[in-house]
């Protein structure tokens, strides 16, 4: 597992029924592209977040896949339907096999 | 060591072959483009690419995608060492066919977003993003 990894991620914390909303997600992760080298002139091997998923309630919002060309530390902005009380779930898949997760709860009103 | 005209044209040859390989190595844009429309003619407009027209970093370059209709969009940077950068696909509650994220680019180049729409056809849009500071490293 790659080190200090941690998924940030801002819903608001209520919505009105059927409301669509901005979601925002940072996760730190160095996303080493495997092109560049080291001091010595050796290729650094590639070490990326290579999928990023959202669901509510078991329903998928929008599903990710990545390659190195996703900079440092990455970001996504999304808009979402929240068509009643739950939780989204934010889950990122690390190449090395690691699995980041996070939990947001929305409340109708 | 002398060398014949026939051994230093081959010479010459082998050197260039070697100085065009490097880029052989990942597939091509065109490859990458048919692998996620299955070889689908691919027409223009539909898909909007929101990039900046100079980037001072290349290794943070924000760009919005918006779609309406789409299932998923999948962004190309044509002059990358490898062309393919991410592909949004949207699940049932994602209440717009949008997103917006940062990448990277190797040099001054053309960025191609193209859509999957709903009923199984493709539309493209490209943004042409001149870069200061390339964002590959080496």
């Amino acid at each position: 597992m790659a080190s200090g990894v941690k998924p940030r991620v801002k819903v608001p914390k209520s919505a009105a029924a059927g409301s669509a909303i901005t979601i925002k997600t940072l996760i730190s992760h160095k996303m080493e592209s495997g092109q560049r080298k080291d001091k010595e002139g050796n290729l650094i091997p590639r070490s990326i977040i290579n999928r990023f998923t959202c669901t509510f309630n078991g329903k998928s919002v929008i599903d990710i896949k990545m390659e190195p060309a996703i900079s440092t530390n990455p970001y996504f902005q999304f808009d979402a339907t929240v068509p009643e009380a739950g939780d989204f779930v934010f889950t990122w898949y690390d190449d090395d096999g690691s699995v980041y997760d996070a939990k947001k709860s929305v409340a109708i009103g | 060591m002398d060398f014949s005209r026939r051994e230093t044209i081959a010479l010459g040859l082998g050197a260039v072959a070697l100085s065009v390989m490097p880029f052989r190595v990942a597939a091509s844009t065109e490859e990458v483009i048919a692998g996620f429309t299955g070889g689908a003619d691919v027409a223009d407009g539909g898909v909007t690419l929101t990039a900046p027209e100079i980037a001072e970093n290349g290794n943070t370059v924000p760009i919005t995608v918006a779609a309406p209709g789409a299932v998923a969009i999948m962004i190309v940077a044509t002059g990358n060492p490898e062309p393919a950068v991410v592909t949004f696909n949207f699940g049932e509650l994602a209440a717009s066919q949008s997103a917006a994220t940062r990448i990277r680019l190797a040099g001054t180049q053309d960025v191609v977003a193209i859509a999957k729409m709903a009923d199984g056809s493709f539309v493209r849009a490209t943004s042409v993003v001149k870069v200061t500071i390339g964002g590959c490293g080496g």
